[in-house]
């Protein structure tokens, strides 16, 4: 056998053994899906968006699990967005390239991926311990925490792509650089800043791990922050490891509604970016006529 | 009026150094939190914390070696099948799949990746673990299923990323390959991969430091048993599965510290591998900033 005949076999071997790999790792990942979807539409009826939590063979829904996700969701957003936007202006805007905005960060980087887990841990020490129970506002604090990280990176990354030339621009109009930051900088960088957001929320939306010590779960309807609030994810973890086939069934239903929440969100903030970029695209054709 | 505007000024100045400090806070206020929480379960074992097999509530005896065991094997065993399912399914989207499959598998690959772990925890105790008891015997759970799943959550991770590392590859690098008469397969993995190689490790160490810290897609299919298994098809445990099911339970001082203990020997390791994942992509901007100069 000649090197070169050699060579394309070992190519053409290569090459199928990476297709088949592609289609075995895509098969699993649409079985997923699959199952996800055949349970999760089965499981789907009214009850489930109506009725409160019951005792298994009698029922019940998942409102209070969905709007306490929505609570907690919405809470953390309140508390988390406002400190990672302003942490990321600092990062880029006042710190620039110093050795603290880049400590900021890495650090940030690392909390990003740090285990959720242990975030739980430690809200619960701090907020549940102490007061003596599981809480909603401990909820909040955890993917609040969570979230802080997210928000800081989006917004140091969406900021940087504001030109120098507008900022040059407002501040030899005379303006104070709070002012530069916050009517040029923050609207050159408003789509962006708001996807980031939306991404935010679905990835909190989705953690278990930060709750199971922290709002841990309850099978009524709660608003009273100081209470232990369900959430879709607790409860789908409950309610599927639990032996009652009822329960398993209305925790595939909190599946499909949980996934279709994120990924909702993620193809909207997609959908937004990419729309975001064609009229910019536009405008800037429009002006080299 | 000059006043007005400089006080402003200042204040939101601070107040965005502020928010960033935060984050420092955060983290270290974490770490002081475990290391105090812990500090009882640390002064009562010592070092053989991490050496000690048993682990007996009843008898307030407290060994981490099961549950650390069993987050390394999992991750090792989750390691194995995802990072060549993984780069294999990059190049196929970078190189192989038509025009056409390219988008639309790519897109659904990174939606995949936002798909929350505990539904991969519930497909995995009700679809896998029955599959596996089938196939392996045993009831189906323990650290082969977890790590099946683990490898599964950590996929459309690390393809998405290998894929644009992938993609950076200068069109005139590869076409100059080619025209010396290389083949495709020549052209991946002496052109593409050498040339993607920061990217494609950075992304499977991150990959690693999410799957060992990684609690609800493990959890369900562990089997949550305190012991060293004879076999990875056997029930076990590991770190995040342990403080997921017993923390909220906990009757005494000395467990709920063992657990601290745990949660701070997960955080330091996570928190390394991660910083090493970053000092490894950072390594490689400052040499291709410097190669460019």
């Amino acid at each position: 056998m000649t090197a070169s005949t050699k060579r394309k076999i070992i190519n053409k071997f290569i090459l199928s053994l990476s297709t088949l790999f592609a289609i075995i790792g895509v098969a699993f990942l649409f079985w997923i899906l699959f199952i996800l979807l055949k349970n999760g539409l089965s499981a789907l009826s009214l009850n489930m968006f109506i009725e409160d939590g019951a005792p298994p063979g009698s029922d019940g829904g998942l409102r209070h699990a969905m709007v306490g996700q929505l609570i907690l969701a919405i809470g953390a957003t309140l508390v988390g967005v406002p400190i990672g936007i302003l942490a990321g202006t600092f990062v880029r805007e006042y710190g620039k390239k110093s050795p603290f905005a880049d400590l900021i960060r890495d650090l940030s980087d690392i909390m990003m991926s740090a285990p959720s887990i242990v975030i739980g841990t430690f809200v619960y020490a701090l907020l549940v311990a102490p007061t003596g129970g599981f809480s909603g506002y401990a909820g909040i604090t955890a993917l609040a925490i969570m979230m802080v990280p997210i928000i800081l990176r989006t917004t140091d990354d969406m900021l940087g792509l504001v030109p120098n030339s507008l900022r040059e621009a407002a501040i030899a109009l005379g303006a104070p650089k709070y002012k530069m930051i916050k009517d040029v900088v923050y609207r050159g960088a408003k789509v962006g800043i708001l996807t980031g957001i939306l991404l935010g929320i679905a990835r909190v939306a989705g953690e278990t791990a930060p709750l199971l010590f922290t709002s841990f779960n309850s099978n009524f309807f709660e608003t009273d922050l100081a209470e232990p609030i369900a959430s879709l994810t607790v409860t789908m973890f409950n309610y599927a490891t639990s032996p009652y086939e009822d329960w398993q069934s209305l925790g595939w239903g909190a599946a499909l509604v949980l996934a279709g929440f994120v990924l909702g969100l993620n193809i909207l903030g997609r959908i937004w970016l990419s729309l975001n970029h064609i009229t910019r695209k536009k405008i800037l054709k429009k002006r080299k006529r | 009026m000059h006043n007005r505007y400089s006080l402003k000024e200042m204040f939101f100045e601070h107040l965005t150094r502020f928010s960033a400090i935060l984050v420092l806070f955060f983290l270290s206020a974490i770490f002081i939190v475990l290391i105090i929480k812990a500090y009882p379960a640390i002064h009562h074992f010592g070092f053989s914390f991490i050496t000690e097999q048993k682990w007996a509530p009843n008898f307030e005896l407290f060994g981490g070696l099961p549950a650390i065991y069993g987050s390394f094997i999992s991750t090792l065993i989750a390691m194995l099948f995802a990072i060549p399912v993984a780069i294999g399914i990059a190049i196929f989207l970078s190189e192989i799949a038509p025009k056409s499959l390219k988008s639309p598998i790519g897109v659904s690959i990174e939606l995949l990746a936002a798909i929350p772990s505990v539904v991969y925890g519930m497909w995995g105790l009700f679809y896998l673990a029955p599959f596996m008891r089938d196939v392996f015997g045993g009831n189906g759970l323990g650290l082969f299923t977890a790590g099946l799943i683990l490898a599964i959550m950590i996929l459309p991770f690390i393809s998405a990323i290998t894929r644009d590392a992938l993609n950076t590859t200068p069109k005139i690098l590869k076409e100059s390959a080619y025209a010396l008469g290389a083949t495709q397969w020549d052209v991946i993995k002496d052109i593409m991969i050498p040339y993607a190689k920061a990217g494609i490790v950075g992304s499977v160490i991150l990959a690693l430091g999410r799957a060992f810290g990684e609690t609800m897609a493990v959890t369900f299919v562990m089997g949550n048993a305190h012991q060293i298994p004879s076999s990875i098809f056997e029930p076990a445990t590991s770190i995040p599965s342990t403080l997921a099911n017993e923390f909220s339970e906990v009757d005494s001082e000395l467990y709920l510290s063992s657990l601290y203990l745990l949660a701070l020997i997960l955080f330091i390791i996570s928190f390394i591998i991660i910083a090493f994942a970053k000092f490894y992509f950072l390594k490689n901007r400052v040499k291709r900033k410097k190669r460019l100069v």
